[in-house]
């Protein structure tokens, strides 16, 4: 068992993972992935891509890891700290020396009437609807497809990134898509009111007909429970062979759960992405580091970087990630749009500054705080459709520095072109 | 016109024509007009048209030096090759031959470049010999060696460039560097071609572009990767160019598909929509070319940020054919033919492989010699001068000035400084040669034949124009003075076109060969395309048209991925420093900075900040500030500009001292080419006492 004793353990094949596991293997260490996906681990990110039909699933797939990380196909079902092993659902045991938990998260499912059989037990009774499909994996993603000449008119719950995404997705497949959302806008958590108003728009002629302040009450089914349509709070009813159901994520922490590591929202790890036990670290959408969830691929990816040189024996410490939440609505012309920090003024120290065109569509804002130093500080934004200065802010709000001249240069390139000290 | 002396300007890599007629005065030529040449029909920047200005006596050395008591006094050059002899030999005799080093420069014409590598491997039998080209276009070299199997600047003639649909130029600023190479780029454009630039700094070079993309220093390989992405998202890929022409794309797919666009905008600071338009121009047009220079390729991922971006003209099926394809921007005037003939740690003439048994036979046949006694393969340049003093303890050096022009140089200055005997060659008192025990002054330009293999792989010949002054010799003399004293007199001959006949069948069958170039072809043809291996062979202006020199003649994919710089900023340094050049002076100034008018245009370095950037670090216009990194702190004065991105700072390189940017070099080397990180590392600034 002497290998087995220093080799670094990966729960979890998605992007945290798999780049772990390479990055590790890069830096000398023996490798064990194990995933539960059956197939290549691939690049959540594109999802929409690939439902929308712009490259087919084996473009999306990660590149294949190196020779010296062993892949296995194996559900892990409990780990055991004291013989520094983890168990499989088919039984057999793995030693580790260091173990990973990249095991991501799992989609949240509300509390739709219809949407589970009652009348059924077990397993059973949490299979979705026919026609019903979280939009998470790339297993969703092809049954999705595989439904879809079926389909003439799809809803989409939830207005959240994910949400938005698949609908538009859904769109460019040639459906008529409805996008019901609970909240009074879109992507509450990034955008304000004017800024949601305009990607509704932007959205209406990529064929999404957007409903905010829209409940979903239950789920509609024929009598072999395939679904026909959702009914809303009110209790109006929308036909549709197809629902997505994407209100946010959860992260999977189960395992470390009943591990007895500390976990809150996500499994706690230090700035060297590990938990309270030294041999056990977390990566990805399960880990909670400095209080935060980040649920993206790019402080994933950053995570894993720095956990893989704290495996290989460096001295590397992941300092949190401040990054602009980006969506890009591909199509005929495409839309962008970047938003970061909060969405609205605090208090009289907040400051907006806003430059709206309504002819081109374009909106940007920035809200700056100014500290007890009088400095001023970037706090948030948002730009939709012209992204000219998205390289500055997101290096002033990724540098959390003060602010020396008028914010305004953070919106235009003319004046940071040609500008100069203005004191 | 008649009485000029046909000739090249002694400066960069384009070699550009000129005529040198004899004048009276203390500057024995005027430089004149050479507008039949194809290169640059005539037109010459400044520091071409002043170039004569180095002839001048007072700019120059006349005289041997030689150290006694500490101080570099006038010799005679029998004292001062004793010297050397005797300081080589006595140190291969007390630590061994690999103890005597030899570092080389890629201004060196192929006839000495390639004398010097014979030197290094028959009389001293050293290894440890390379030159200052390392820090020039290896990556390049070796990106295009492994995607292409041979490495050529330019696969094709400049003349192609405006010919192209599109062009897109990665880290090179030639309105500043290469001057009269930018009417290329404004035809290219009357044409109706689109040109890209990609640059931290918007340039003189950026202006002229249709697309400005300002990605931050040490990121280019991701930008190219992003670029990649799209192209396939796009299904813009040439699957049939792929398909017959290329090996190993599954895997440059899977690698650029990681780097999805949002991501690569958070790496670079290039907004997406850019990154969308670059490749709508690229991919729109019907040819496109990418240009590196040495923004992309001096650092210490260069190889892989090349390959990356010749991966995207493999997938969009922008290689071997006409007006399409992949090249770089050389940077020495001889960085083509300086790399191919035997000065680099790793290489015999011809690019051969030093570790190539039948290369090795190849090149002791001719050179009269055991295959068996050659040497292997040394270390790379940075290394080689990191060991002086330690297991390198004697060294000779010609044409190159690596106390201003090396990464960390003031730890490579302390390092010459250590080793037991330096012997510097060299026209001018540079900062290096101050530091010899023996500097001998030797001939330069138009003082001496010889040939040049400029960025298109175009070998031209410069021609002797006036004598040298008195005192004066030619490193040929000097390597033959030195064989002579060190006991092997034969196969040193001093004529240049005697050195260039042997070159020639020294790089026989070599990847470049130069077999069936003669002096009387160069001068009839205004120069011959390697390769060229017979003497009624046309030479090759566009190579790869009919196979790519692999061993299957197919171009190879290499799969690579983004990573950080070796230095990224942090608290204590939370800037990025990037460095270059300015159109009046050249490389480290040894010899501009030896030019009045050059001096008058470009007198000093300085620091160049964004607006932003200043205010907030409470720096005015012309205030001196201090750069600091961790290896070193220079002085200079702050010059604010909105043409860099606000967490970028630049310095010009040509100056040494407290003026000196590579004191701040971080000299993490790229595993493949060796070459150091100049172009990215991490520094505060902050205010000068």
């Amino acid at each position: 068992m002497t290998a087995t004793e220093t080799r670094v353990v990966v729960v979890g094949g998605g992007m945290a993972g798999h780049r772990v596991a390479q990055q590790a293997a890069g830096r000398g260490r023996e490798v064990l992935l194990l995933g539960e996906e059956e197939h290549r681990p691939y690049n959540r990110v594109l999802l929409a891509e690939v439902l929308a039909g712009r490259f087919p699933a084996e473009v999306a797939a990660l590149a294949a890891l190196p020779d010296r990380v062993e892949r296995r196909t194996a559900r892990v079902v409990r780990i055991d700290r004291a013989e520094r092993r983890v168990l499989c659902d088919d039984g057999s045991a793995v030693g580790y020396g260091d173990l990973v938990l990249a095991t991501g998260s799992n989609p949240v499912l509300p509390a739709l009437r219809g949407l589970f059989d009652d009348r059924l037990t077990g397993r059973e009774r949490h299979r979705l609807p026919d026609g019903v499909f979280a939009f998470r994996t790339m297993a969703d993603c092809a049954d999705v497809d595989a439904y879809l000449p079926e389909v003439r008119q799809a809803v989409v719950v939830g207005g959240g990134l994910l949400g938005v995404s698949a609908a538009r997705a859904l769109a460019a497949r040639g459906v008529s898509v409805v996008l019901a959302h609970q909240g009074e806008h879109l992507m509450e958590r990034h955008l304000d009111a004017e800024a949601a108003r305009l990607l509704a728009g932007h959205l209406a002629e990529l064929g999404v007909e957007v409903h905010t302040e829209c409940r979903v009450r239950s789920v509609l089914t024929d009598g072999g429970r395939r679904v026909t349509g959702v009914e809303l709070a009110d209790g109006f009813r929308l036909e549709a062979q197809l629902l997505v159901v994407a209100v946010g994520v959860r992260p999977r922490t189960n395992l470390a759960e009943a591990a007895g590591l500390t976990v809150r929202r996500g499994v706690v790890v230090d700035d060297r992405l590990t938990t309270d036990d030294p041999h056990i670290h977390a990566v990805g959408d399960c880990a909670e580091h400095r209080g935060v969830l980040y649920g993206l691929a790019g402080p994933a990816l950053a995570q894993a970087d720095v956990l893989a040189r704290v495996l290989g024996g460096e001295d590397a410490a992941y300092p949190g990630s401040r990054l602009l939440t980006r969506l890009t609505l591909n199509g005929g012309s495409p839309l962008d749009l970047a938003a970061f920090g909060v969405t609205a003024p605090a208090g009289p120290a907040d400051r907006v500054v806003r430059l709206a065109d309504a002819s081109r569509g374009t909106y940007r804002k920035v809200i700056v705080r100014r500290d007890e130093q009088g400095g001023d500080r970037l706090v948030g934004g948002v730009l939709l459709g012209d992204l000219d200065t998205v390289g500055t802010i997101a290096g002033t709000w990724e540098g959390d520095e003060a602010l020396s001249a008028h914010p305004l240069h953070l919106l235009t390139t003319q004046s940071s072109t040609t500008g100069g000290p203005s004191r | 016109m008649s009485d000029a002396t046909e000739t090249h300007c002694p400066y960069c890599a384009l070699q550009c024509g000129m005529g040198l007629r004899p004048a009276d005065g203390p500057v024995p030529v005027t430089v004149v007009e050479r507008p039949a040449f194809p290169v640059n029909q005539g037109a010459l920047c400044g520091k071409g048209a002043s170039a004569a200005a180095v002839l001048a006596p007072g700019a120059r050395l006349t005289s041997p030096l030689v150290r006694v008591d500490g101080e570099l006094r006038p010799a005679s050059w029998p004292q001062a090759l004793d010297r050397i002899a005797a300081g080589l030999a006595g140190t291969a005799e007390r630590y061994g031959r690999d103890a005597v080093g030899v570092f080389g420069g890629g201004g060196l014409t192929n006839e000495k470049a390639y004398a010097l590598g014979k030197f290094a491997r028959v009389v001293l039998g050293t290894s440890a010999i390379d030159y200052n080209g390392r820090f020039c276009m290896s990556s390049a070299a070796a990106g295009g060696i492994r995607a292409f199997g041979v490495d050529r600047g330019l696969p094709f003639p400049v003349a192609d460039i405006p010919r192209a649909g599109c062009v897109i130029l990665v880290g090179g600023n030639p309105a500043e560097t290469m001057p009269p190479f930018v009417r290329y780029l404004r035809e290219l454009k009357e044409n109706g071609g689109r040109l890209i630039v990609v640059d931290p700094r918007r340039t003189r070079t950026a202006e002229l572009a249709d697309l400005h993309l300002a990605p931050r220093p040490g990121t280019d390989l991701a930008l190219a990767l992003g670029m990649l992405h799209l192209v396939v998202a796009d299904g813009r890929t040439d699957e049939e160019f792929i398909a017959q022409r290329t090996t190993g794309w599954p895997e440059t797919r899977d690698a650029a598909m990681a780097h999805w666009p949002e991501h690569v905008e958070a790496v670079t600071g290039v907004p997406l929509p850019q990154l969308r338009e670059a490749v709508r121009l690229f991919c729109g047009a019907p040819t496109g070319m990418v240009l590196t220079a040495r923004g992309p390729e001096q650092q210490a991922k260069g190889t892989d940020t090349v390959s990356a971006w010749i991966n995207l003209c493999l997938a969009t099926g922008n290689a071997g054919r006409p007006y399409a394809g992949y090249g770089c921007l050389t940077g020495q005037g001889n960085g083509q033919g300086g790399r191919e003939h035997g000065q680099k740690a790793d290489q015999l003439p011809g690019y051969r492989k030093l570790d190539d048994p039948a290369a090795r036979a190849h090149v002791a046949a001719v050179w009269g010699v055991a295959p068996d006694s050659l040497p292997g393969p040394g270390r790379s340049a940075y290394e080689l001068l990191e060991s002086l003093g330690g297991e390198v303890r004697a060294l000779l050096l010609m044409g190159s000035n690596p106390v201003v022009s090396a990464p960390s140089s003031t730890r490579i200055a302390e390092r010459l400084g250590s080793l037991d005997f330096l012997a510097v060659s060299d026209v001018v008192l540079s900062e290096t040669a101050e530091l010899a025990d023996v500097v001998l002054p030797v001939t330069q330009w138009a003082e001496e034949t010889g040939t040049m293999t400029n960025l298109e792989g175009r070998v031209v010949l410069r021609r002797k124009a006036v004598d040298p002054p008195e005192g004066v010799r030619s490193d040929l003399e000097v390597l033959r003075a030195l064989a002579e004293r060190l006991g092997r007199p034969e196969g040193f001959p001093t004529e240049p076109e005697e050195v260039f006949e042997e070159l020639r069948r020294a790089s026989a069958g070599g990847a470049a060969d130069y077999a069936g170039i003669s002096y009387p072809r160069i001068a009839a043809e205004d120069g011959v395309f390697w390769p060229c291996p017979e003497p009624d062979h046309p030479g090759t202006p566009r190579l790869f048209l009919d196979r790519f020199a692999t061993p299957d003649g197919r171009a190879r994919f290499t799969a690579v991925q983004h990573r950080p710089a070796a230095e990224e900023p942090d608290t204590d340094y939370p800037l990025r420093l990037t460095t270059g050049r300015v159109l009046a002076q050249y490389q480290s100034g040894a010899q501009t900075r030896r030019v009045e008018a050059l001096n008058q245009a470009a007198p000093g370095a300085f620091v160049e900040l964004h607006p932003v950037l200043a205010e907030r670090l409470g720096v005015r216009e012309g205030d001196r500030v201090a750069v600091v990194s961790r290896r070193g702190r220079t002085v200079t004065p702050a010059r604010l500009t909105a043409a860099i991105r606000p967490d970028t700072v630049f310095m010009p390189f040509h100056w040494p001292g407290e003026a000196n940017a590579n004191r701040h070099t971080n000299p993490a080397l790229d595993p493949v080419s060796r070459m150091p990180e100049f172009k990215a590392c991490a520094v505060r600034v902050e205010a000068a006492d």
